[in-house]
């Protein structure tokens, strides 16, 4: 069954659309990819779903994105769009740990929403840590403030202080794009761990990327989303032209 | 005509001159209250200045205690940074993180002109209308005292404290904001949580430069606190600063007698308290650079 269902969905900067009559729809559970050159809207399609485009001034969206079912794009007042970032996690192509120690990093999210009382709190950053295989690394360190960890760290910790709030859907922006090949490979394993309990939409600049980790994949080209499929169908049988000159690199 | 490279030499002269000129103001005032003050030391003993309890300084025999004038100044002054910095780090955050664009730059000039006002005309404003207005309000026999001393100074040190901590909170990265946001914080826990600790330090170096400002401060002090030197038992007391009794008794004293060394005495006390103040301000600012 879908989590997300985009439809229909148009996106204006101003005068200038962004975002083209995109319909879409991701499972649950899978890794889904959107690939596509520079400035084609990637980045764009993806802040809207956990409404993070909403601060931008001259910002005009039409059409719906239902996640299980809600219309998440309304603006009425009773709509929450903290529960909905709640549900709707995303990290960020520049590691931002916050300024604060390890432990104050994960617990962050379970001290804004209430999710622990403080003798659960250390238990749950373990938790959180351990799934992004850091605990080993840091647990003496927890007391250390987060910018001092190298960037694959710092990269894992942003992701650990994510699932700490235990959200549905995490979006990924190019996370990867600051790292070097091993720690990607290192990350892109997380992603395939992760999998299991969490719907995943990563936005690449790396083919290989998204070729090796995701099941879905999504080409896009100056805001229209060209296709759509399985990612072993867009990379070796793509049904448009215009995939297949993107994805063999006859591009531009 | 000059050639330009002549004018450029005159110029780069003058400026070199000016550069000196100043250093050379400020090693000599600052040689002036040495040579004064530790002149004071070498026939009144530095503890029995410090602590005691009477400034008679014209009676025979004299007698030149300032922990009254220490603790009036102290009054003052921390009633003074307990009221403007909360109100200035809160007005602070208002303007840099919840007015719209044509409110912040209304109220960020208006917060420069504030700093523009001489304190002369603040202590003036301060005695016809807010000493009247506490003696009414807390019932109390004059409204000349630490608290109102205390209002004026919190005015005089917040236009400081709220520009200094305006910078520090802007110049927290948006990614940091954006990272909280992203987690279903609300505009309020994003500040409260994030934006404060990250810009704590320079908020702690605007706070320090506020209170550097006011500890200094003669005029506004002289003519609302009251001027009895006398330790306070309240801050509804009438009190006395280190500086207003400087700029009070300066002007009857006779040149090089033991009460006119006294009061550069009590200058260099002021020195040193304000050199750590603005020190320990350094300090937390530089750490905000890095
Ligand atoms: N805040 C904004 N205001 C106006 N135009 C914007 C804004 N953000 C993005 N755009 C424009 O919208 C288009 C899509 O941008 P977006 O960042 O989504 O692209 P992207 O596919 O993520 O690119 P990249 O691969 O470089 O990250 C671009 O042409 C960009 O210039
Ligand atoms: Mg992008």
């Amino acid at each position: 069954m879908a989590i997300v269902e985009i439809k229909n969905m148009d996106l204006f900067y101003g005068a200038f659309q962004a975002i083209k009559k995109v319909n879409m729809s991701i499972e649950a559970n899978r890794i889904t990819s959107m690939i596509g050159p520079s400035g084609c809207g990637k980045s764009t399609l993806l802040r809207c779903l956990n409404r993070m485009n909403d601060n931008i001034e001259g910002i005009k969206i039409t059409g719906k994105i239902d996640i299980d079912g809600i219309d998440i794009l309304r603006s009425d007042e009773e709509f929450d769009v903290d529960a909905l970032r709640r549900k709707v996690g995303m990290v960020f192509q520049r590691p931002n740990p916050f300024p604060l120690t390890v432990f104050e990093n994960v617990a962050f999210g379970l001290r804004i929403h209430k999710l622990a009382k403080s003798s659960e709190l250390s238990g749950l950053v373990e938790e959180s840590l351990k799934a992004v295989m850091l605990w080993e690394d840091l647990k003496d360190r927890l007391g250390n403030n987060a910018l001092n960890l190298s960037l694959e760290q710092r990269q894992r910790l942003c992701v650990a202080r994510l699932i700490a709030v235990k959200p549905d859907i995490i979006l990924l922006d190019e996370p990867c794009s600051a790292l070097d090949p091993i720690a990607t490979a290192k990350i892109e394993e997380l992603m395939l761990e992760l999998k299991k309990k969490y719907t995943i939409v990563i936005v690449t600049h790396n083919m290989q990327q998204a070729a090796r980790v995701s099941d879905d994949t999504g080409f896009m080209l100056l805001g229209e989303l060209v296709e759509f499929g399985k990612t072993s169908q867009i990379f070796t049988a793509p049904k448009e032209k215009k995939t297949e000159d993107y994805v063999t690199g006859r591009f531009g | 005509m000059f050639s330009r490279k002549v004018t450029d030499s005159i110029i780069e002269k003058l400026i070199f001159a000016s550069g000196i000129a100043a250093i050379l103001l400020v090693s000599l005032i600052f040689f002036f209250l040495l040579r004064e003050g530790l002149g004071f030391f070498s026939e009144y003993s530095i503890k029995d200045f410090i602590t005691g309890h009477f400034w008679y300084p014209t009676s025979k025999p004299a007698a030149f205690g300032i922990l009254s004038l220490i603790m009036g100044s102290l009054f003052v002054t921390l009633g003074a940074a307990v009221i403007a910095v909360p109100v200035g780090v809160m007005a602070a955050f208002y303007i840099s993180e919840v007015a719209p664009v044509s409110v912040r730059d209304v109220l960020k000039s208006g917060i420069e002109l504030l700093a523009a006002i001489p304190s002369v005309v603040i202590g003036f404003i301060g005695m016809v209308t807010l000493v009247p207005l506490v003696r009414v309000m807390f019932d109390i026999p004059t409204g000349l005292s630490a608290f109102s001393g205390s209002l004026m100074l919190a005015f005089m040190a917040m236009p400081t404290i709220v520009s200094i901590s305006e910078d520090a909170i802007r110049s927290v990265p948006w990614t940091y904001k954006e990272a909280a946001l992203s987690l279903g914080a609300t505009k309020w826990q994003t500040m409260y949580r994030i934006v404060l600790p990250a810009a704590a330090p320079g908020i702690l170096a605007a706070v320090m430069l506020g209170i550097g400002r006011v500890i200094g401060e003669t005029m506004a002090v002289m003519m609302i606190t009251g001027n009895a030197a006398a330790i306070p038992e309240s801050i509804f007391d009438p009190v006395r600063t280190m500086t207003a009794t400087i700029a009070a008794e300066m002007g009857e004293t006779v040149k090089g007698s033991m009460h006119y060394k006294g009061l550069f005495a009590i200058g260099l006390v002021l020195f040193v308290i304000t050199f750590i103040i603005n020190f320990i301000a350094d300090t937390f600012l530089n750490r905000v650079k890095k």
